[in-house]
C-alpha cells in the first residue's frame, strides 16, 4: 500500500485538504462528544419530548442572536422559593404560608411565557393559594387564587380571565413599563411574586418555582415542542456520519467485489451483472424509498439497507469493470495463477487492491452525498421516527412554517452542518483526486 | 558448451516434461458469440525436456512461443494433445494435483515491472506463493524469502524486503521475479523472454544469474527468446518455432553451425555476425509476412516466404519431421530422406 501512504503524506501540501480534514475532524469530535455526553437512550428519550421540556421556552432563538441586537432578549429564568424566607402562621386546623419569590429582570424585552410550578405535599386536603405580583415600581397585581394538587403548573400566561382583566397577554402586562407610550417595553428591576398558601394538614408543605420563559435558549434555540435543538444538532452528527460512512463503505466495497468477480469469472456471470446494473440504473431510487417509507417503516436502518441495496448495482460497477478489465490481463495476475492463487484470493488480494487508491477520492465525496440523501428523506417526512437528525429538524421547521414565522435559526443550524459536512469531505476528496489521479494535476 | 551438449546427446537423462501432439487454439468470436475461427497459436508440437537441460525456444513474434509456455504452465487448456510432467498427464490432474504441479514449475515473465503487483512489497511478493502453497509458518516463510533473495543476489536482503517494485531497477525487479519463480523449489522453470525488456547492460547479468541458478539446482530451463545471439552461451538445445510448430530442433552447436531449415537460416541471418563469411552466406533470405494463424497456408507453412521452395510439393503437402544424426530434427521437404541442405 505504498501508493496509499505516499498519497496521504502528500495531502499536507494541499491547503484545501488540510481545511477539509479539519472540518471532518471537528465533526467527528462533535459526534464523539454527542455520543459520550448524551447516551443513545437518553437522546431518544429527550427527543421524544413531553413534560421534561416544560420549563423550556417554545421556539426560542439561539442565545447568540443577542450579539446582533440593540436590546437583548431574555433567557429563561427560574427562581425557586426559599423555605428560609417562608412566613408561617398557625391557625386551628390550618397553616398560612407566605412564600415570596423574587425575580431580577433586566431586559427591555418581554419574556415569552410566565409559569409557576407548585410542588405541594399533602395527604388528602389540597392546599389553597393566592398569588400577588409586585412590580419594581411598587404596584401590586392580584393574580387570583385556586386549589393546587401535588405537581401543578399554574400557567399565568394562559390565564384567560387574567388576560381579560389586564387587557394584554399576562406576561406582557405584568412586566410592562407604565411610563412607556406606544409599543410596550418591559420594566427592568426586581419583581416579587407573593404566594399566600393555606395548608390544611400538619405535615403539609408547599414549594414553588417561578419560571420566566426566555426568548433565547442555548446555542441552537428550541422548537415548537420546547425541545432544545442542540440535542438534534449534536446527535444528528454521529447519525449523519454513520449513515454516510456505512452507506459509502457498503456500496463501494460490495460494488467493487461484484465488479471484480464479474471481471474475473467473465462469461455469463459478467453478463448477468451487467444486465442487472442496467436495469437498476433506470430504477428511480427516491420514489422507491418514499414507497418503502410510506408502506413499511421509516427506520433509518431500513432506509440505509435500501439505499445500500440500490447503490450496489450502480453505474460505478461499469466504471470499476472498465478499470479492472485490463488488470485481469496483467502479467502479475498471470504469474499469480501460475503459482496457484485461487479465485477468491485473486479477486480480494490481487485485483481490488490495484484500483483501490484510485477509488478513494470518489469514496470520500460519496459520503456526504449519502448524508444529504438521508436529510432529504427526513425533509420529505421519511426521517427516522425516533432518532434526532438534522433532516428531522428541517422537516419540523418546514411543517411549522419556520421561515414564515421568522425562525430562520431552525433551518440554519442543520443546513450549516450539512453544508460543512459536504464541504469538508469535498475539499478532502478533490485534493485526494489530484493526488491519486495525477493527470488532473495539469489542469 | 560442447561438453554439455554432448551429455545431452548421450540421451542418458530422465525426461522431465514432454509434449505430445500439443495444440492450443483460441476461439475467435465476433459480437461475443459468433465463432469465426481459431487462432492456432500452438498447432501440433512434440518435444521432450530432460532434467537439468536448458532449451531455447526461438521464433519470430506471434509464432506461439508464449502460448506454448502458458499451456505448459497450465494457464491454457490444450485444445488437443497432452503435456506429461514428471510422468503425470496434466490433463488428468485434479485440483490438488494442479496445486502440486504449480509448485514444481516456475515462471519468469518478460516484463518484470508488470509481473510484480505494484501494491505489494518484496516480502509480500515472495510470501504469496508460499502462502497459497500451504507454508503456514511465518518464520519458515521468512527464512525462505531471505534465502531466495540471497540466491538472486539482492543484497543486503534487509534493504530489499520492504521495497515496492517501483523503487527497484529493471534488473532488480527481474531478480525478484526469478526469486519468486524459484521460491517453491521447482524442477522446471519457464522463462518467457526474461531479458528482452531489460537494458542491454543488465541482460548478461540476468542471463548469467539464470544459468548459475539452473546449474546450482539442476533445473530444467525452458528459455523463450527471439534473440539468437544470446542463445549460444546459454542453452544446450534450440527449438525453432514457426507459425505454431517446431520446425527444427537440435543442439546449439549443430543448429547454429549447420542450420537446415530455410527459416532457421533466415533467423540466423538476422543476427549481426562479425564473421564476414557468414554475413554473405545467407544472402538469399526472404522478407514477407509471418503467416496468419487463423488460416495457415496449406502445405509447408513457410513456403510463401521460402526462397528454395520446391514447386508442386511444398505448397501442397505438410513436410514430415525428419531425424538426422545427433538428434537434429527438421520438418522440411529439402531434408526428407536424410538429404543435406
Ligand atoms: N488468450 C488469447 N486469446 C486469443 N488469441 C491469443 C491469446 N494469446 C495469444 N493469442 C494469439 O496467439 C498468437 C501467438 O501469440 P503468442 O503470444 O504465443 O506469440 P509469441 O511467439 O509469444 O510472440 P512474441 O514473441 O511477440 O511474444 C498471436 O496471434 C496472438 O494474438
Ligand atoms: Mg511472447
Amino acid at each position: 500500500m505504498s501508493a496509499l501512504a505516499d498519497g496521504l503524506v502528500q495531502l499536507r501540501r494541499y491547503p484545501s485538504a488540510v481545511a477539509g480534514i479539519a472540518i471532518i475532524a471537528a465533526l467527528l469530535a462533535v459526534a464523539a462528544w454527542a455520543v459520550i455526553a448524551i447516551p443513545y437512550g437518553s437522546a431518544l428519550e429527550l427527543w421524544r419530548g413531553g413534560a421534561q421540556w416544560q420549563q423550556h421556552p417554545v421556539n426560542a432563538r439561539p442565545a447568540w442572536v443577542n450579539w446582533f441586537r440593540a436590546s437583548s432578549l431574555p433567557a429563561t429564568q427560574r427562581v425557586a422559593s426559599d423555605p428560609a424566607t417562608v412566613e408561617v402562621e398557625e391557625y386551628p386546623g390550618a397553616r398560612r404560608l407566605v412564600i415570596p419569590i423574587e425575580l431580577d429582570y433586566d431586559h427591555r424585552e418581554f419574556p415569552s411565557e410566565l409559569n409557576v410550578f407548585v410542588d405541594a405535599a399533602y395527604l388528602e386536603l389540597e392546599p389553597f393559594l393566592r398569588m400577588t405580583w409586585h412590580t419594581p415600581d411598587g404596584r401590586a397585581i392580584p393574580l387570583g387564587g385556586r386549589r393546587v394538587s401535588r405537581d401543578e403548573r399554574i400557567s399565568i400566561s394562559q390565564d384567560l380571565a387574567l388576560e381579560r382583566r389586564l387587557g394584554a397577554l399576562p406576561h406582557v402586562a405584568l412586566f410592562a413599563d407604565p411610563a412607556v407610550e406606544g409599543r410596550p417595553r418591559a420594566l427592568p428591576g426586581r419583581y416579587r411574586l407573593e404566594i399566600e398558601a393555606v395548608v390544611f394538614e400538619p405535615e403539609s408543605t408547599l414549594g414553588a418555582t417561578l419560571v420566566s420563559y426566555g426568548r433565547v435558549h442555548g446555542l441552537a434555540g428550541t422548537d415548537h415542542q420546547r425541545r432544545d435543538l442542540l440535542v438534534a444538532l449534536l446527535w444528528g452528527t454521529p447519525v449523519a456520519l454513520a449513515f454516510g460512512l456505512i452507506a459509502a463503505v457498503g456500496t463501494t466495497l460490495t460494488t467493487l467485489f461484484i465488479a471484480a468477480a464479474g471481471v474475473w469469472f467473465g462469461g455469463w456471470l459478467d453478463a448477468f451483472i451487467q444486465r442487472i446494473t442496467e436495469v437498476n440504473m433506470i430504477l428511480p431510487v427516491l420514489p422507491i424509498l418514499v414507497m418503502v417509507g410510506t408502506l413499511y417503516s421509516t427506520s433509518i436502518w431500513l432506509m440505509l439497507g435500501v439505499v445500500v441495496a440500490f447503490g450496489i448495482f450502480s453505474a460505478s460497477i461499469k466504471m470499476y469493470r472498465a478499470m479492472l478489465l485490463p488488470i485481469r490481463e496483467a502479467p502479475y495476475i498471470e504469474a499469480a495463477r501460475a503459482y496457484g492463487v485461487g479465485n477468491t484470493r485473486m479477486i480480494l488480494r490481487y485485483m481490488i487492491p490495484r484500483i483501490l487508491p484510485v477509488l478513494i477520492p470518489g469514496f470520500v465525496t460519496l459520503i456526504p452525498s449519502f448524508v444529504f440523501l438521508e436529510a432529504s428523506l427526513a425533509v420529505l417526512g421519511l426521517g427516522d421516527p425516533e432518532l434526532p437528525t438534522w433532516g428531522k429538524v428541517m422537516n419540523d421547521a418546514q411543517s411549522e412554517s419556520a421561515l414564515y414565522h421568522g425562525y430562520y435559526y431552525w433551518v440554519v443550524g442543520p443546513a450549516v452542518l450539512l453544508m460543512l459536512t459536504g464541504l469538508g469531505f469535498a475539499m478532502l476528496g478533490f485534493a485526494l483526486d489530484r493526488i491519486f489521479n495525477p493527470r488532473l494535476r495539469m489542469i | 558448451m560442447n561438453v554439455q551438449a554432448s551429455v545431452t546427446q548421450a540421451g542418458a537423462r530422465e525426461v522431465v516434461l514432454s509434449a505430445e501432439d500439443l495444440h492450443t487454439w483460441f476461439e475467435l468470436k465476433r459480437w461475443g458469440m459468433l465463432r469465426i475461427g481459431h487462432v492456432r497459436a500452438v498447432d501440433g508440437v512434440d518435444f521432450a525436456l530432460e532434467r537439468g537441460e536448458t532449451v531455447a525456444f526461438v521464433g519470430e513474434s506471434g509464432c506461439g512461443k508464449s502460448s506454448l509456455a502458458r499451456t505448459l504452465l497450465g494457464l491454457h487448456k490444450p485444445t488437443r494433445g497432452r503435456v506429461i510432467f514428471e510422468g503425470q498427464d496434466l490433463g488428468a490432474l485434479d485440483a490438488a494435483g494442479w496445486r502440486a504441479h504449480r509448485a514444481r514449475v516456475g515462471y519468469v515473465q518478460q516484463d518484470p515491472y508488470g509481473a510484480l503487483a505494484p501494491f505489494m512489497d518484496v516480502r509480500r511478493i515472495l510470501a504469496e506463493p508460499l502462502i497459497v502453497n500451504g507454508v503456514n509458518d511465518a518464520a519458515e516463510r521468512d527464512r525462505r524469502i531471505r534465502a531466495a533473495l540471497e540466491e538472486v543476489r539482492l543484497l543486503p536482503v534487509e534493504e530489499f524486503l520492504g521495497k515496492f517494485p517501483h523503487m527497484l531497477s529493471g534488473g532488480q525487479q527481474q531478480r525478484v521475479v526469478i526469486a519468486r519463480a524459484l521460491i517453491l523449489a521447482p524442477t522446471l522453470v519457464i522463462a518467457d523472454e526474461p531479458v528482452s525488456m531489460l537494458d542491454a547492460s543488465v541482460r548478461v547479468e540476468i542471463l548469467r544469474l539464470l544459468r548459475d541458478l539452473q546449474r546450482a539446482r539442476n533445473l530444467t530451463l525452458a528459455f523463450i527468446t527471439h534473440d539468437l545471439s544470446t542463445v549460444r552461451y546459454f542453452a544446450e538445445r534450440i527449438f525453432v518455432m514457426y507459425a505454431g510448430r517446431i520446425i527444427e530442433q537440435a543442439s546449439v552447436d549443430a543448429l547454429l553451425d549447420t542450420p537446415l531449415h530455410p527459416y532457421t537460416r533466415a533467423l540466423l541471418a538476422a543476427i549481426p555476425d562479425p564473421d564476414p563469411d557468414n554475413a554473405t552466406h545467407y544472402k538469399e533470405i526472404p522478407g514477407g509476412e509471418p503467416p496468419s494463424l487463423l488460416s495457415p497456408p496449406p502445405g509447408c507453412r513457410f513456403h510463401p516466404r521460402c526462397p528454395v521452395a520446391i514447386a508442386g510439393r511444398c505448397e501442397r503437402e505438410d513436410p514430415p519431421e525428419t531425424t538426422l544424426a545427433d538428434g537434429h530434427r527438421v520438418a522440411c521437404w529439402l531434408h526428407v530422406g536424410g538429404e543435406g541442405a
